[in-house]
């Protein structure tokens, strides 16, 4: 038996009426072990102006590289206050902002370790389906063996790290389009 | 751990594609460089799962937010969340949003001259049951206009927000209401390259929900990604 899949369709300009009082700025209440870190960005589109509608959601596992979730069966802490998933809307200056704690690494294809990361997924009007993207750790030097930055052109890596601009201050921009358009994925 | 058994790729032609010129917000927003294609991990089929502590059962009620009853035809909306497979989603949250019955949203920068409506919010939330099924009770939205072409009108629409089990059956999508003759002209309807996809995008009529003198019911079923039994290549 298969079903047919149901397509895809754009958020639309008002998602906020339905996102806006469900989003998960602080995706580590207090409490939850792990570094504290901020993540800030804009969403640009293929003009540079900011995108003032988009909605991004985070997924991530906790501080020690466990996933809140059934299918994760390794044997790891779970932290019953850390559910691991935000979701942020972008302001009328294209600006999103979440706190979080860094995630641990957790096991990538045939058990190769991955670098800490956030899998981001980036909804607004003008994308008819979602895109899936990836944020990662500056001064990591496990990036430099993680089996899904070694998937990306080297020249455009850096579009996947995060920046360091202040203590536990990160940026990292989503860029739909031109020179430095944020590397997508597509599973 | 071994590797996690992935989840098939898109049926083909059953999604749009980014860059869709007839919708002209594609043009600035669609990536123009290859995506990149990675194997599924952990980090990918897994994903946030809900349950009761996260939903109150009056959110499935758009009719009841506020003092009185809005405005427009009072409609229930059922259906059920199904993997490709055909296996149902329990504790699936499903979101929607919409219009009122006059064709205007709840939003600061929605400026169609139609009425806003004091007792109808437009947004609610559900929970999937053992069997996948959900249910809600709101009203029909209407139609209205917007500024991709020369007078062009969204058909009347219900936005919905699924997660199912992980990451790779995150959805996002619309349903249409049968006979609405705006369809073949709204670009969001008609990019979807598959003429069947497409058509299970448009609610059935469904008298078995229908409620006698009170509500008229549609039915809307969703089916996201599903997984093939073994893994590839193993």
């Amino acid at each position: 038996m298969s079903l047919l899949l149901t397509a895809a369709q754009t958020v639309g300009p008002f998602v906020a009426i339905s996102f806006e009082h469900t989003q998960v700025q602080d995706v580590a209440p207090p409490g939850v072990s792990g570094e504290r870190i901020v993540i800030q960005g804009r969403v640009l589109d293929g003009d540079g102006k900011p995108v003032e509608d988009a909605v991004l959601e985070t997924w991530q596992a906790n501080g020690h590289g466990k996933y809140s979730h059934p299918e994760d069966t390794r044997e790891k802490l779970l932290d019953p206050a850390f559910k691991g998933f935000g979701r942020v809307l972008s302001n009328r200056h294209g600006v999103f902002r979440f706190s979080t704690i860094k995630p641990g690494r957790v096991p990538g294809p045939n058990d190769v370790l991955q670098a800490p990361h956030l899998v981001v997924l980036v909804f607004m009007r003008g994308l008819l389906k979602h895109l899936v993207t990836r944020v990662y750790f500056p001064d990591e030097a496990a990036n430099r063996e993680d089996p899904v930055l070694g998937l990306v052109p080297a020249e455009r890596r850096s579009t996947l790290v995060a920046a360091r601009v202040g203590d536990g201050l990160l940026e990292w921009n989503v860029v739909l389009q031109g020179q430095n358009e944020t590397v997508f994925f597509d599973y | 751990m071994t590797d996690p058994t992935p989840y098939r790729r898109p049926y083909r032609q059953t999604q749009p594609e980014y860059f869709y010129p007839p919708y002209r917000s594609t043009a600035k927003r669609a990536p123009t460089r290859p995506l990149v294609m990675p194997p599924q991990t952990i980090s990918e089929v897994t994903g946030p799962l809900f349950g009761h502590e996260d939903v109150k059962p009056e959110e499935a009620d758009l009719t009841a937010q506020h003092a009185g009853e809005p405005l427009g035809e009072r409609m229930i909306v059922t259906g059920r969340v199904l993997e490709e497979t055909g296996r149902p989603v329990c504790n699936a949250l499903v979101e929607i949003w919409q219009a009122n019955a006059a064709g205007r949203y709840r939003h600061a920068t929605d400026n169609h001259d139609a009425p806003l409506d004091p007792n109808f919010t437009g947004c609610g939330r559900v929970l999937t049951d053992g069997d996948g099924r959900y249910r809600f009770k709101t009203i029909k939205p209407g139609a209205y206009p917007w500024r991709n072409h020369y007078n062009a009108w969204r058909p009347a629409h219900v936005h919905l927000s699924i997660f199912g089990r992980g990451f790779m059956q995150r959805l996002v999508t619309q349903f249409y209401f049968p006979g609405d003759p705006l369809l073949p002209y709204d670009p969001m309807f008609m990019s979807v390259p598959d003429e069947r996809a497409r058509h299970n995008l448009i609610a059935e009529f469904d008298w078995e929900h229908t409620i006698p003198e009170h509500a008229i019911a549609y039915r809307f079923d969703i089916v996201l990604r599903g997984r093939d039994a073994t893994p590839m290549g193993a």
